[in-house]
């Protein structure tokens, strides 16, 4: 249901500010979202100014260099540093995106980051992702058959295989979803732009035979229908993928099986 | 919301299951919207000729067949169109399942009646002496 107001306990306060050492000359200023659930205080956001001439040109390679220098308490989530594993998605600058990918120099001013939209956050920049997984498990993201495994792959024509293009490379980031204005208010029943894209790739995929199965599990006011086509999805997707045309064909394929 | 704390996380996603239905309201409300386009530019322009009119030439106008069925199309597809959509808010923000279900059932019931409002007095100027 939908909540408009941060409860009592999520209003962001003004943190530390870490300066940079004097005689810097390459100064730039990142602004972030703390919070420890178990010092018991509000959140806050503190300052440190870093010399980005002895800095990596990413925004994920500012946050290393905060970690590893100046604040080891810094958590957030990283991994491949490359857009690949989908690990260090936060909201940048106003924006959710990939660290690993974003430019600090793409950035004008002084750079916020927070951590997802609309998540409960476990701790600084990481969101809790248990329901989005489980939303994502409930689509069943597998191919499923009747017909017995073959003794060899199963084929596809070149035109089939091309259908999947554009959904396949979905590194489950969940930028998007949590970039939707539905899924903010919606979230506990919603399925969210990164879920329904997968759920379009199952149905696109011509080896599938579960494809009625799938759409029946999807047709739902709220599991699918929530989408108001806001296209925040696809405006913030860090691949360049397009959700919203994903769940517009989902959407048509319900109209075409009446 | 629901004290989900002790349930399974696919327990709490897959919830009550999908209601399996969606696909008529959505398809209503883009057919309803596609309807009004004709509807609503004719409406429009019928407006604007009848502006300063009296109420004998109003009268007159509706007598005609043309103007009393297209007039009685667009309140019913005005208000159906505005029912589904109203819903579709309500069911956005509605910040608990009561308020929900009480706000949809009074949005159809106030549309239902306002249309059926409208069309008796297309009818009653249109049939009327």
């Amino acid at each position: 249901m939908a909540e408009f107001r941060l409860p009592k306990n999520s209003k962001v306060g003004t943190g530390k500010t870490h300066k940079a050492p004097a005689g810097t000359k390459k100064v730039r200023s990142f602004k972030i979202y703390r919070y420890d659930p178990d010092s018991g205080e509000n959140p806050r956001m503190d300052t440190y100014e870093i010399d980005l001439a002895e800095c990596g040109p990413m925004v994920l390679d500012a946050l290393i260099k905060i970690k590893n220098e100046i604040d080891t308490g810094l958590t957030f989530r990283r991994s491949c540093r490359e857009g690949v594993c989908g690990s260090c998605s936060m909201n940048i600058g106003g924006a959710n995106t990939l660290a690993c990918l974003k430019a600090i120099d793409d950035v004008p001013g002084e750079i916020a980051i927070y951590p997802l939209p609309h998540l409960p956050v476990v701790k600084d920049l990481v969101g809790d992702l248990t329901h989005i997984y489980a939303q994502y498990q409930s689509i069943q993201p597998w191919l499923q058959t009747e017909t017995p495994a073959p003794d060899r792959e199963r084929l596809q024509s070149e035109a089939e295989r091309a259908k999947l293009d554009g959904l396949w490379e979905c590194i489950l980031c969940f930028c998007c979803t949590t970039a939707c204005p539905s899924y903010w208010w919606q979230g506990e029943r919603y399925l969210g732009p990164a879920v329904l894209l997968q759920a379009a790739r199952w149905l696109e995929d011509s080896r599938d035979e579960k494809t009625g199965e799938r759409l029946d599990q999807l047709e739902d006011p709220f599991k699918l229908y929530r989408c108001h086509t806001i296209m925040n999805c696809t405006n913030t997707c860090p691949k360049g993928l397009n959700p919203a045309k994903a769940i517009g064909d989902i959407k048509q394929k319900m109209v075409e099986r009446r | 919301m629901a004290d989900t704390r002790l349930r399974t996380p696919l327990g709490r996603a897959l919830g009550l299951g999908s209601a399996k239905e969606g696909v008529g309201h959505w398809w209503a409300q883009r057919v309803s919207a596609v309807a009004l386009v004709p509807l609503g530019l004719w409406f429009c322009i019928s407006l604007i000729s009848l502006a300063g009119a009296d109420r004998v030439t109003l009268i007159a106008w509706l007598h005609g067949p043309v103007a009393a069925v297209l007039m009685i199309l667009t309140i019913g597809a005005v208000f159906y169109h505005a029912a589904l959509g109203l819903q579709v808010v309500i069911e956005d923000y509605a910040p608990n399942e009561a308020t929900k279900i009480a706000g949809v059932v009074l949005v159809k019931l106030a549309a239902l009646l306002l249309g059926v409002a409208g069309i008796y007095a297309v009818l009653k100027l249109a049939f009327g002496a």
